[in-house]
């Protein structure tokens, strides 16, 4: 592992509303193709945390380095145009375009021609478009307004725009919030398989502990804003700090593993 | 001191009317999202039925009486609106609702013409406050006085309403969150009707007030809107504390403006207007509004570029176009002329405000730079015309990179209000830096060179330019910049995580709007051989704005149609009937009604429906093979 280079490295961050500690002095690293998990109960300070890490926050201290670059104070626009794709909890696309035309515009800007006024924007990038949501399977909607997609579609459209500047780090805040279990799984089997593929770290926050478990290659705790624990899936399900956060879930995956090994 | 003193509560005096009749635009706005452009309209009205009330009926009760009697009917107008029209429209794009009450506005303008006539009507004064109070020397009316402490005490009165009655609750609810509110099982049609009926009153109240102070004239509509809309900006939509500081510092810039600052007394409060918009957007008291949540009605049909087909019927209507000199005389070559300038108009205005999402609401002040820009050009430089015509446009361009870079700082109906202000701005400057504009007077004399003079030239000229800026904007409008532009607009967070700089593609559409608009001006300066404050005015911004809701906001280019049908409808009223403004009003409203989403929008809508049952059948049609085989 030693010989993978870091993406991300977060040292002591920081961040408190009036009296509150929403962060207090996280520290932890990515490496490329890792995946990481970053969970913790409501108000543990995961969005904060989130939001400082691709530039709409600005942390109170602490630093972040990605890709080499220390980005605190930067735009979310800098951030991308690192190297960072990004994926929200309730999806962001452009709902008046095609799906095609979803990707093609993350492409126009990668390609650096947002301010050209002349060209075709339909003959712009249109095979690198198809690649990218061929890749998340979503090839057969092209030509289909965004604005008509179900939920589960739109979040993989918004994996294929998040993939399109060739991003070396996918930040994905709850990439599964509100989708069928079935789809759940799916969305991130394909997440996995592509950031394997690719060499992409992916850092994700995340409720549904199925997902976690399954996908993660280390798990973060976070609990009032401090990291209470690290490891692997492992470790941190037997951590007991982190099963009295999640004692209910703890126990209910505590068993459905035994099950699972007993078959 | 004195005299300041009293010039002092004589801005107090008239902030009871501002405040009145801008709470009442404030509570609409604030529960249902309509930027009421009728509200001087009931202003307006309230005063008009006040004075025939208090003329009727002699003695104090005959007064006072008559007045809250006029603020009801006047609100009883007000509810027969809401039922009427806005409860149809409520679901309509943003903006429409401005463009139903706007034609309010107009049919009202020649009603009360028709019942009262056209002359200033002097009211009586007000029984028990005749006279006048002395202070150092100084007299102040007693009805001044009255009226300024009537104002807290509406506030009071209003304050006790919202806070104190489950109604008031209800409408604080549905002011932060009308879903939820509607969620909870709330009648939200009557409390709408209940919110508008209540802000009609106060501004009928407001109008009903002024009679013992001012004459009542038709004009008194747009007069009011205008300081209005300033009021609630700066105070925040929505707050009704803040319409009432907002009303007291516009008063008394006012009332001291035009004693310090005589020639920029106009603009300061727009100056200050501006300057509060930008350092606090949301306005004094406002609240930062929460991410809108996607505007009903918006479209889902992605736009597309012409195919070969509508290509060559678009070339076929050009020619066609082309082809009016041979059998039009020349008063209809100058009618076609201008209709072809308003196209360039509607049409720059039209890339921004649909493409954009930026609804510019003093869009005038570009097209009447390119005017001015063309008339010093050729007036002062005695420039050759085609030289002005190229060059003439750059003061468009230039005012639309200074205001630009500060509107698109801000969005929705702030921003429609900051370009509002900056438009006023620019008329105050050409209308009083009579030096350099000639002021009210204009800049005479601007013909065109020979070669473009005879009324056919003139109207090719005009022609070619329009369809060649038409053209040019939708390149850009299927160009990589355009989906840039459209990427803002959609999701402003999607796209600032793709990288894009949202306010520099704003800005930069706001110049490219801006000079096209120029353009524009910069022709009819040569069409009319002169140029006046008009071409900057706020009347030029709203027909903009009609021609292109009229078109369609959600098309590519529904805003030529906008131009033709609106422009060739008004000429044509004005020519055939002195009561243009009912017909044209009546014409709004029945077309809002009838397509809500613009002819044109209207148009697609109908045709994607036929062709969609069309792959239905042929899909029907494979499935039976299917089966059959």
């Amino acid at each position: 592992m030693s010989m993978v280079p870091t993406l991300l490295s977060v040292q002591n961050l920081s961040k408190s509303y009036g009296g509150v500690h929403a962060v207090r002095s996280v520290s932890f690293e990515l490496r490329a193709g890792e995946i990481l998990a970053l969970i913790g109960p409501n108000g543990a300070g995961k969005s904060t945390c989130f939001d400082m890490l691709n530039g709409q926050n600005i942390p109170d201290s602490g630093r972040i380095t990605l890709l080499g670059e220390d980005t605190v104070g930067r735009k979310p626009r800098a951030i991308w145009r690192l190297g960072v794709g990004r994926t929200f909890q309730i999806t962001a696309t452009f709902p008046t375009m095609t799906v095609r035309e979803n990707v093609q515009v993350a492409l126009v800007s990668y390609g650096r021609q947002l301010f050209n006024l002349w060209g075709s924007t339909a003959q712009f990038a249109r095979n690198e478009a198809g690649r990218l949501l061929d890749l998340v399977g979503m090839g057969a909607y092209a030509g289909r307004p965004c604005g008509e997609l179900a939920y589960g579609d739109l979040k993989r459209l918004e994996l294929a725009i998040a993939l399109a500047n060739q991003p070396k780090l996918l930040l994905m805040d709850e990439p599964t919030a509100g989708m069928a279990p079935r789809e759940r799984i799916e969305l991130m089997r394909l997440t996995a398989r592509i950031a394997r593929e690719k060499s992409i770290g992916v850092l994700f926050t995340e409720h549904d502990m199925d997902v976690v478990f399954e996908h993660a290659d280390r798990i973060l705790v976070l609990n009032r804003g401090s990291l209470i624990a690290e490891g692997s899936p492992e470790e941190v399900r037997g951590n007991p700090q982190v099963r009295a956060i999640y004692l209910g879930e703890g126990l209910v995956y505590d068993a459905r593993h035994r099950e699972g090994a007993g078959a | 001191m004195a005299f300041y003193f009293a010039q002092f509560l004589t801005g107090l005096a008239s902030a009871a009317s501002l405040f009145l009749v801008a709470s009442g635009l404030s509570i609409i706005f604030g529960v249902t999202r309509i930027v009421n452009f009728a509200h001087g309209a009931f202003y307006m009205l309230g005063a008009y039925v006040a004075f025939t009330l208090t003329e009727r009926f002699s003695g104090a009760l005959g007064f006072w009486g008559g007045i809250v009697v006029a603020a009801l009917v006047v609100a009883v107008v007000g509810v027969l609106v809401e039922m009427v029209l806005l409860r149809r429209i409520y679901h309509a794009p943003e903006l429409f609702q401005l463009l139903a009450t706007f034609g309010l506005t107009l049919m009202v303008q020649d009603i009360v013409v028709l019942i009262w006539g056209p002359d200033d009507l002097l009211g009586r004064r007000a029984p028990g406050f005749r006279g006048a109070v002395d202070f150092f020397g100084q007299n102040i009316p007693s009805y001044d006085l009255f009226l300024i402490a009537l104002s807290p005490v509406v506030l009071g009165v209003l304050w006790l309403l919202f806070q104190r009655t489950r109604w008031g609750v209800l409408v604080r609810a549905a002011t932060q969150d009308r879903d939820m509110v509607a969620a909870l099982g709330v009648n939200q049609k009557w409390l709408f009707t209940s919110v508008f009926a209540l802000g009609v009153f106060l501004a009928a109240l407001g109008g009903a007030l002024q009679i013992p102070r001012d004459a009542v004239h038709h004009a008194l509509d747009l007069r009011i809107i205008v300081e209005v809309f300033v009021v609630v900006v700066i105070g925040g939509l929505g707050s009704i504390i803040g319409a009432f500081v907002a009303a007291v510092l516009v008063s008394e810039l006012n009332a001291f403006g035009i004693l310090i600052f005589p020639k920029i007394s106009i603009i300061l409060v727009f100056l200050v207007m501006a300057v509060v918009l930008i350092v606090r957007p949301w306005g004094l008291f406002g609240k930062p509004e929460a991410a809108a949540r996607r505007t009903p009605g918006l479209t889902v049909t992605p736009w597309r570029p012409l195919a070969a087909g509508e290509r060559w019927a678009s070339l076929g209507a050009l020619i066609l176009a082309a082809m009016l000199p041979l059998f039009a005389g020349n008063y209809a070559l100058t009618v076609g002329s201008e209709i072809a300038i308003y196209v360039i108009f509607a049409a720059s205005l039209h890339f921004l405000m649909s493409v954009g999402g930026l609804a510019s609401f003093g869009h005038a002040a570009y097209f009447g730079l390119g005017a001015y820009g063309v008339a010093f050009l050729a007036k002062a430089a005695g420039l050759p015309m085609i030289v002005s015509l190229l060059l003439g446009p750059v003061l468009g361009l230039l005012g639309a990179a200074v205001f630009g870079f500060f509107a698109v700082q801000l969005s929705g109906v702030y921003f429609a209000m900051l370009t509002l202000a900056f438009a006023q701005i620019v008329w105050s400057i050409a209308f009083q830096w009579v030096s350099v504009t000639g002021g009210d007077n204009g800049i005479l004399g601007v013909w065109p060179d020979k070669w473009a003079s005879s009324p056919a030239n003139f109207y090719w000229l005009s022609l070619g330019i329009a369809a060649l800026v038409v053209a040019v904007l939708r390149v850009i409008v299927f160009s990589p910049f355009g989906f840039a532009l459209r990427a803002t607009r959609d999701s402003p967070l999607r796209s600032e995580a793709v990288g894009i700089n949202g306010k520099r593609v704003q800005w930069t559409a706001f110049v490219i709007s801006g000079t096209a608009a120029g353009i524009g001006g910069a022709l009819f300066a040569y069409l009319k051989g002169s140029v006046f404050p008009d071409s900057l005015g706020i009347s030029l911004s709203v027909d903009a704005l009609v021609m292109v809701l009229l078109g369609g906001v959600e098309t590519v280019s529904g805003a030529v149609i906008g131009a033709i049908v609106f422009k060739a409808a008004n000429i044509w009223l004005v020519s055939q009937t002195d009561l243009s403004k009912l017909v044209l009003g009546g014409f709004i409203v029945l077309m809002v009604v009838a397509f809500p989403k613009g002819i044109v929008g209207r148009l697609e809508a109908i045709w994607n429906r036929r062709r969609s049952s069309e792959d239905k059948k042929s899909a029907l049609a494979t499935s039976r093979v299917e089966v059959a085989e």
